[in-house]
């Protein structure tokens, strides 16, 4: 980066240095690329993240193990369950508390729902970085629903704090169940039309087809995941291949890129991963709140100043933004010793150096939306 | 203390009159002065008929011509800046229909008035000239853009008299004038010393320049068709029955129309051609360091090009002013004899040019639909359609043209019957459309509401 600032200053050359960032529309969030371009077309664009750490992980070592559960909403506002679970399933592992099926269930609801609300945000501003207004706002109206649903369940619209080590905090309201299935009836419906709005729409496909192409073994080697990874053609699903919570019970397909419109890898598979992915959660959540077991929402027996034995554990959960994992070490008093959490927007950002060489400013665009990155996410 | 001041409380009702009163009675008035004024005001006919001199001997005749320029030109321009303002709040309508929300609803009934207090707004917002920018250039671009827009309306009818100028090259003007925008365009884009008001900059100037192209071969069509460059003449070589109208009467005519609209919307920087202001890619493009009110010239021009775009087509394609069956001998029979033509006539004027603003206003409706459906093109898309597929496309439809006026020429019952045959495929494709439409919304588990506009 240094190096990108220097050569502005004894370039002779016809290249051009730009500050893309910190407050452009389409960063999604305060994240800087100094970009450098000759015309329209990058040589380069160098990610340079950090202006919105808040230093999540320090502050789970100064708070009890209870208490960091609001912190860890922080670390990705727009799908804030999959921390909750992440850290909850870390904890539950180290100490070895078993969850009631019954909150594995809700789990398991709670995160799909918001696997829903995140991904129909970043289809909505992906859409809207590529120039159409209206698909944005679609998806926001639906992300809305699924807002009331949630903040029915557990009195939160963005920052849930729902999940317990050990359980969950509260269980299903009343008429919450038919509430949700008659939302599911209508969303299938939805994601049909969202598809003929916007997904199918010829110029849409031609901007994303084909463009930033990211091969498999590129994205294992920069350690993509979730959709990004599907996308390039990898088959990987941490609820599929190593289940945690209630996932063995369901029965749903990963999506996988395939080249729909292009080549494998490109843009427009990562879009439309993320398409299917939103029918998959749906039918899980529709399985779930049939299949519901009765029962408790808590583990018996959770102190509520909670010591734990020296050790370490991980967790690994399918977030919305890929595998996100959890690695808490305790030392056997009431605090954490560390916590640390992997997130999938960190890496995302890490290949956009090696992606961009040869792309035009418009597609530098396509590739950041395509990516998925949330700012929080990627600095924590 | 300091006091703030208190605007008059209206009752609901009176907002709904009063929303309605101005919503009606501006275009009213607007069309009211076109029609009263564009006749009266033409300065030979003024000074002979309503002076009672004659304009060649008369030596303060040139006195006249300039106060009779100086009222239609502030008659014409005001034209523009009011029914720019009334299409932002119809886009912004029209939008927040397409988009499942409320949009515009404080300034008075259905938020009407919106656009006044937005230009009120700019008009007390800061004048700020970054330090860094070419100072002159950057306060001299918003009147090249402005001067562009606001010679269009010398030559654009509204009605069957009523043109402030009928230039017997209208059409070539009009194209020549509308290219004057492009630089006020690249000097914003230059000045501003930013860079992504240079990307802006010569973004518009690659694409407007370009576009220019197969709108000019396309409106060739017309005017090949019609064998005059002028407006009125134009419109006068069409029939007021669709099946007479230019776009209906030769099938490179009805092609030409579908390429003179996309480079119309390319040259209006209108989405899918977005590309200069692009505000995911560029922040705002040419327009970025810009604020108050030169922000809001280049607002009101973005949105009067939308007027002067759907006039243009529905006088080339779809017989502008003509009414059904009022043909020439009508309006002449009539004038009558005394100077100041009979209240007939009047009447008839007003006609055409309800059929006018008609055509135009369901043009312009299209071009607001594709704004809010389409994405953006990438820069070498838009370049790449307008090279390898627009420009040849014209230059066809151009060639066709000339092969099918010798043979309309040798057997004239071709053109009804062509005439004919495209009204009945138009027709058949709205309703084909509408279908679709309504099939989509029933599969998404919705039905078409006009009540809760």
């Amino acid at each position: 980066m240094e190096k990108l600032i220097l050569r502005r200053v004894d370039r002779n050359n016809e290249e051009m240095i730009l500050n893309f960032g910190p407050q452009h529309p389409s960063t999604h969030g305060v994240i800087n690329f100094i970009v450098e371009t000759d015309g329209e077309v990058l040589r380069k664009a160098v990610p340079d993240v950090g202006y919105l750490h808040r230093s999540i992980e320090k502050i789970g070592e100064v708070t009890g193990w209870h208490g960091f559960m609001p912190f860890t909403d922080r670390i990705d506002y727009v799908a804030a369950m999959f921390p909750n679970e992440g850290y909850a399933t870390a904890v539950e592992r180290l100490t070895g508390i078993e969850v009631p099926r019954r909150a594995q269930y809700l789990r398991a609801i709670s995160c799909e729902l918001a696997r829903i609300a995140s991904h129909l945000v970043s289809l909505g501003t992906m859409s809207m970085d590529i120039g159409a207004f209206t698909p944005m706002l679609h998806g926001i109206r639906e992300r809305e629903t699924i807002n009331d649903l949630i903040e029915a369940l557990c009195g939160a619209r963005l920052t849930y704090n729902y999940h317990r080590i050990g359980g969950v905090a509260f269980d299903l309201p009343e008429g919450w169940k038919e509430r949700t299935l008659a939302f599911l009836d209508h969303f299938d419906k939805f994601l049909v039309e969202f598809d003929r709005l916007i997904s199918f729409n010829e110029i849409y496909v031609r901007r994303l087809a084909n463009v930033a192409v990211i091969t498999g073994k590129d994205a294992v080697d920069y350690g993509l995941v979730g959709p990004n990874l599907r996308g390039s053609g990898v088959d990987w699903d941490v609820r599929r291949d190593l289940p945690y919570g209630a996932y063995d019970d369901f029965e749903f397909a990963v999506p996988v890129g395939q080249g729909f419109k292009g080549t494998v890898g490109d843009c427009y598979d990562r879009y439309y991963c993320r398409c299917l992915e939103m029918g998959e959660s749906s039918k899980i959540v529709r399985q779930a709140l049939l299949q519901l077991p009765e029962g408790e929402i808590m583990a018996p027996k959770v102190a509520r100043n909670l010591k734990v034995e020296a050790g370490e554990a991980l967790s690994r959960v399918e977030s919305a933004r890929g595998e996100m994992a959890f690695y808490v070490v305790a030392d056997g008093t009431n605090k954490a010793y560390r916590v640390r959490a992997r997130t999938g927007s960190f890496t995302a950002m890490g290949i956009i150096e090696s992606a961009s060489p040869g792309l035009m400013i418009a597609d530098l665009v396509a590739l950041i939306a395509s990516l998925d990155v949330v700012a929080p996410e990627i600095d924590r | 203390m300091p006091r703030t001041p208190k605007l008059p409380k209206l009752s609901p009702r009176a907002v709904v009159l009063l929303t309605l009163a101005l919503g009606l009675g501006l275009p009213a008035g607007l069309f009211g002065a076109v029609l009263v004024l564009s006749p009266l005001a033409q300065p030979d006919f003024f000074v002979r008929a309503v002076l009672g001199h004659d304009p060649a001997t008369w030596p303060h005749a040139h006195l006249v011509y300039g106060l009779v320029m100086a009222l239609l030109a502030f008659m014409l321009i005001n034209f523009g800046a009011i029914i720019s303002g009334m299409t932002v709040w119809w886009e912004m309508r029209v939008s927040s229909r397409m988009q499942s929300r409320i949009g515009y609803n404080r300034a008075g009934a259905a938020g009407f008035f919106q656009w006044i207090a937005d230009a009120v707004k700019l008009l007390f917002k800061e004048d700020l000239i970054p330090a860094e920018a070419d100072g002159m250039l950057f306060r001299a671009a918003p009147y090249f853009v402005m001067t562009g827009f606001a010679l269009t309306f010398v030559a654009l009818p509204f009605g069957e008299s009523l043109i402030a100028a009928d230039l017997n090259v209208g059409i070539f003007y009009l194209t020549a004038v509308t290219a004057l925008v492009v630089v006020g365009i690249l000097l914003a884009g230059w000045s501003s010393n930013s860079k992504w008001a240079l990307f802006g900059g010569m973004r518009s100037a690659a694409q407007v320049v370009s576009y220019e192209i197969p709108a000019g071969i396309a409106l060739m069509v017309p005017v090949l068709m019609s064998g005059t460059l002028s407006m009125q003449g134009i419109i006068r070589a069409q029939g007021a029955w669709p099946w007479q109208w230019h776009a209906f009467t030769n099938p490179a005519a009805a092609v030409a129309f579908v390429l003179f609209f996309i480079s119309q919307l390319a040259e209006g920087n209108r989405t899918p051609f977005d590309l200069p202001e692009a505000e995911s890619e560029l922040v705002a493009g040419y327009l970025s360091e810009y604020s108050g009110f030169r922000f809001a010239l280049y607002f009101l021009v973005e949105f009067g090009n939308l007027w002067v775009m759907a006039a243009i087509s529905a006088t080339l394609f779809f017989g502008g002013w003509q009414v059904p069956g009022v043909g020439p001998e009508v309006y002449a029979a009539a004038k009558g004899a005394g100077a100041v033509p009979a209240l007939g006539w009047w009447g008839l004027q007003l006609l055409s040019m309800v059929v006018m603003v008609a055509k135009t206003v369901v043009v312009l409706n299209v071009i607001v639909w594709v704004r809010w459906t389409l994405p953006r093109m990438r820069i070498d898309q838009m370049m790449n359609l307008c090279w390898k597929f627009l420009v040849p496309s014209a230059f066809v439809a151009f060639v066709f043209t000339l092969l099918w006026q010798l043979l309309v020429a040798r057997a004239p019952a071709l053109g009804l019957v062509t005439g004919v045959v495209l009204t009945g495929a138009f027709l058949v494709t709205l309703i084909l459309f509408g279908r679709q439409v309504k099939a989509n919304i029933a599969a998404a588990g919705d039905h078409v509401d006009l009540t809760n506009w």
